[in-house]
């Protein structure tokens, strides 16, 4: 019978919490980054010069079409050779951003098609100043029609950054699999990350819904 | 010594690929299978059994499917069976795909309109006729599109598999490019390769999703 020794993992605590924060990190970087990219190439893919919007369903489609895990393997190892090198942590960012961006882009750009014109002739016709107009009109229903999409991608994302470990970027998987050839105690390192990583997704979850519910709250006609 | 990269390096990235089908193949029937247990038990009438799948699903969605992998792959060793990446993969990508599978066909269970089945069991239909014949034909319609698109998700996921040493199209492309150092070229294939699989799938999935707006807009 397996014998469950808790403690060696616990001893390297400090190591685990510096890779959760480097997971949490690297995750809220690539986020942040990838939105204002994102929204860049959603204007980008509703454009009207043809080829624009081409190369962006074709980065897209590429992107979406092929596992993350050999977009990371080609940036970090691929690109060098080219002349492109970079440190792991940054070859990590960029992969998720590249990735992130694939996703968002579309969720985005959702929104902005989600937002009738009659809407906003309506609301002029009711004597909103412009600046309400955008806010009130077109901002807020085009936040509230990506807001769950979007935050179930961040999360998504936090989950698919266990990924690049493989090139030992420091996140928690990282810092686990570090952990797990010092000790031997594989199951029980990998059981309290897969734990730590549970905890992060479901309290992510429950802060967006809060905030969901906070700010995105008025009444819709059916 | 180093190997320049060459028709049989090739050769030897492209038939890996039949590794990546295998696994997505038992993976996604294994996770056909176990998806629709879990889809019925989640819209059944039973409380507990309902939590219960909603618990197995949470803990799926919920955790990178690289970690459900090492835990498999090292739980094999914790029950006392020899370490093997194969049946650790497949058995790994098999729960994953149960506890997505289970849950997009639960939305679509419940998309069938309530009074489909209140009929049926009016007209004496037992629960195992009303789900054969009433409730997953029409369920299944809407589940093509979504289906298709995690059948997507899936085969970009056995590229995992390649990290507890299973040969298959991804680490191929590693044992390559160790030997020859010319990892542009290699992982341009490999994700070509992924591509040629993935893409005519997302079509498929997109087209489908439109087929279905179109029938059930009027």
């Amino acid at each position: 019978m397996y014998d469950f020794n808790f403690a060696p993992v616990f001893a390297s605590s400090d190591q685990l919490l510096r890779g959760a924060a480097v997971t949490l990190e690297l995750s809220c970087e690539a986020m942040a980054i990838g939105l204002v990219i994102s929204i860049g190439l959603a204007a980008a893919k509703t454009s009207k010069i043809a080829p624009l919007r081409w190369v962006v369903q074709a980065y897209i489609e590429l992107i979406r079409n092929t596992p993350f895990l050999v977009q990371i393997f080609f940036i970090f190892f691929g690109l060098p050779s080219i002349g492109l090198r970079m440190s792991p942590d940054a070859a990590a960012l960029l992969a998720l951003v590249v990735n992130f961006c694939a996703y968002a882009t579309e969720i985005i750009r959702a929104g902005i098609e989600s937002i009738a014109v009659g809407q906003i002739e309506a609301g002029r016709a009711l004597g909103l100043k412009p600046l309400q107009v955008f806010r009130y009109i077109i901002l807020k229903p085009a936040l509230r029609t990506v807001y769950p999409a979007l935050t179930s991608q961040f999360i998504y994302l936090m989950l698919t950054s266990s990924v690049v470990s493989v090139i030992s970027a420091g996140d928690l998987t990282a810092a686990g699999a570090d952990v797990q050839s010092r000790t031997f105690a594989s199951m029980e390192v990998y059981l309290v990350i897969t734990v730590v990583y549970f905890l992060m997704s479901a309290g992510f979850s429950a802060l967006f819904g809060a905030i969901e519910r906070a700010a995105f709250r008025y009444p819709l006609s059916r | 010594m180093i190997r320049t990269f060459g028709w049989n390096e090739f050769l030897f990235i492209l038939m890996a690929i039949r590794w990546t089908i295998a696994l997505s193949a038992i993976a996604f029937i294994g996770g056909g299978i176990g998806g629709l247990a879990i889809a019925l038990a989640r819209t059944s009438g039973d409380k507990v059994v309902r939590q219960a799948t909603a618990g197995f699903i949470r803990v799926f969605q919920g955790t990178p499917l690289l970690l459900q992998l090492f835990l498999v792959y090292f739980g094999m060793a914790v029950v006392g069976a020899a370490i093997n990446p194969w049946i650790a993969a497949a058995l790994a990508l098999t729960l994953h795909a149960s506890a997505f599978l289970g849950e997009i066909w639960r939305g679509c269970i419940e998309a069938v309109p309530l009074g489909q089945n209140e009929a049926a069991t009016a007209l004496g239909l037992k629960w195992a006729s009303r789900q054969r014949w009433i409730i997953l034909p029409q369920a299944a319609r809407i589940a093509v599109a979504p289906t298709v698109g995690f059948l997507v998700q899936l085969i970009k996921g056995t590229s995992l598999a390649a990290i507890i040493g299973f040969t298959e199209l991804t680490r191929a492309g590693q044992i390559i490019n160790n030997a020859t150092f010319e990892p542009f070229t290699v992982f341009s294939i490999v994700a070509g390769l992924y591509f040629v699989l993935c893409w005519p799938l997302s079509l498929l999935a997109r087209q489908a999703e439109i087929r279905f707006a179109r029938a059930s807009a009027r």
